[in-house]
């Protein structure tokens, strides 16, 4: 349901941010990736959101390619980035100004309680704690009904425990609709608790250094040793891939 | 469950306590060093220990203001310098703007305009005058003109930075929510750019309050900064200052209703001191 296809990103300056990525995710599919810093990972999730276009190859969402801002893509950024000036439910309805007013408001309503913030709709953003913020965000941006959500490291600027929670929160969510969810993340963890697949990236420049099934059903206890070898063996895959020395491969085009 | 409502966010939109509010008092205490500081001065003359012969004590000014009220001149004087500044300011905040605007939305516009607006503006606006009367005549149009070109380069300055600051960030929500360039304008950059707006609006207010003297030094017959010609060519230093008092505090009110207008569109705004 969404396809990459051979993507590439140079920037003006000569930089190669990504080289040669193809990758399928399948429709309610969680991709995580995962990657050192200057892997790439959030210039890929910014192309396939359309904040960027891919200086060679192609991205597909449901056939339809992707070159600017779809409707079908929902994006979630690090930092809330709500509105100041719009309190809490007029961010939630943000994207929703062609709906008539009394089905954006129940939309909104719907939202609002479902992200536990039911009663703080006439809040100003800045009332808010980093975890409410963060989860109006995610609101705002499944508030649209979107078939594909990007999430970019939604959760690394918050505390361990509001981590967990929004993490929990994103699978009830999640389970709503189920959308495509392709999440970048540093944290091995998150990306074992949330995904069906993690895909392992390397820099310079960004490609994919491997793939990653998780079977176990969710939810996944974080303590159970099934996890932990998960986790061990993606730590291995990760050290090798960040150790990975540009110049080293003569053939930048060989199969991964 | 993960949707725990622990509000540990600050609780800053709780309706404010009906309690005793302090806030009279503080509005009282801006008084202190005018009203005392009139006071001390009015004592020191009626005890002997200063003159106030060319700086008169404040019954003598209140006198003034009371006379001139009296006979009417005080309200032609005022309402002929408000008339200029309201003229003068309206001008310059709309030339201002546009060009603010302008230079903030293109690069192109910005590489043509500013270079030029900048040179103009490091021309010290008196210097304006003799050409101005020379084009304009001595009446209105050269003070209003005056009284604009000093509003417009703050305005201008104030525009093009508020658009140039805004964040990067919140203008990719417009662009995920596939905003189109006016909705983006209307939406995101508008409401973005309105804190830093209206304080340029403010600077240039006060400096069209300070051109307005200027205009008026340079030849009028009504007008608070006639007053103060009048005062200082008759010898009335009383006159002087209660012309300073009435622009004093024609220029705070002006900045009063500028802020009261304003404020309830800025209540967003995350800031360390509400005033």
């Amino acid at each position: 349901m969404l396809e990459l296809h051979a993507v590439s990103k140079s920037y003006a300056n000569g930089t190669r941010a990504l080289a040669d990525i193809s990758l399928s995710v399948d429709a309610g599919e969680i991709l995580a990736i995962v990657g050192g810093s200057g892997c790439g990972k959030s210039t890929l999730l910014r192309l396939v959101a359309g904040l960027d276009v891919p200086t060679r190859g192609t991205i597909r969402v449901d056939g339809q390619a992707i070159a600017s801002p779809h409707e079908a893509v929902g994006l979630v950024f690090q930092e809330p980035r709500l509105l100041p000036w719009l309190t809490v439910a007029r961010n939630v309805g943000f994207g929703l100004t062609a709906l008539p007013p009394a089905e954006r408001a129940a939309r909104v309503d719907a939202a609002l309680a479902r992200v536990g913030l039911a009663d703080y709709g006439e809040r100003w953003p800045r009332e808010l704690s980093g975890g409410q913020a963060q989860r109006v965000a995610l609101a705002r941006a499944l508030v649209t009904r979107p078939r594909v959500l990007l999430l970019d490291e939604p959760f690394s600027a918050l505390d361990a425990f509001t981590r967990v929670d929004l993490q929990d929160h994103l699978l009830d969510l999640w389970a709503d609709t189920r959308p495509t969810l392709v999440l970048v993340t540093h944290d091995v963890e998150e990306a074992l608790v949330l995904a069906d697949r993690v895909m392992v990236m390397r820099a310079h420049p960004g490609r994919i250094a491997g793939v990653m099934q998780l079977d176990t059903p969710r939810p996944r206890d974080r303590q159970s040793g099934t996890f932990d070898r998960a986790k061990r063996q993606l730590l291995a895959d990760l050290g090798r891939a960040n150790t990975w020395r540009p110049g080293e491969e003569a053939f930048p085009t060989a199969a991964i | 469950m993960s949707v725990s409502q622990t509000s540990d966010a600050t609780d800053l939109g709780a309706p404010a306590a009906p309690a005793a509010r302090p806030i009279p008092w503080r509005l009282l205490l801006g008084f202190v060093l005018p009203v005392g500081g009139a006071l001390l001065w009015e004592a020191a003359v009626r005890g002997g220990l200063a003159e106030g012969r060319l700086m008169p004590p404040p019954s003598r000014i209140l006198q003034t203001l009371a006379e001139l009220a009296s006979s009417g001149d005080l309200w032609l004087h005022i309402q002929a310098t408000v008339a200029r500044v309201v003229a003068g300011f309206a001008l310059g905040v709309l030339a201002g703007t546009l060009l603010g605007a302008l230079a903030g939305a293109s690069g192109l516009a910005r590489a043509l305009l500013d270079p030029t607006l900048q040179g103009l503006r490091a021309i010290p606006s008196i210097a304006w005058v003799p050409l101005f009367i020379l084009w304009l005549g001595i009446f209105e149009a050269s003070k209003v003109a005056l009284i604009a070109v000093g509003v417009a380069f703050p305005v201008y300055l104030g525009t093009l930075g508020a658009i140039l600051s805004i964040d990067r960030k919140i203008i990719e929500v417009g662009r995920v929510f596939r905003l189109s360039g006016p909705a983006l304008v209307r939406r995101i950059m508008l409401p973005a750019v309105l804190p830093h707006y209206v304080i340029a609006l403010r600077s240039g207010l006060g400096l069209g309050w300070m051109f307005v003297v200027a205009a008026e030094f340079m030849g009028a017959s009504e007008g608070l900064g006639y007053l103060l010609v009048d005062g200082q060519q008759l010898g009335k230093p009383a006159q002087i200052i209660a012309a300073i008092v009435v622009f004093a505090v024609l220029g705070k009110a002006t900045d009063a209703i500028l802020v009261a207008l304003t404020t309830p569109l800025l209540r967003w705004q995350d800031v360390a001191v509400r005033s």
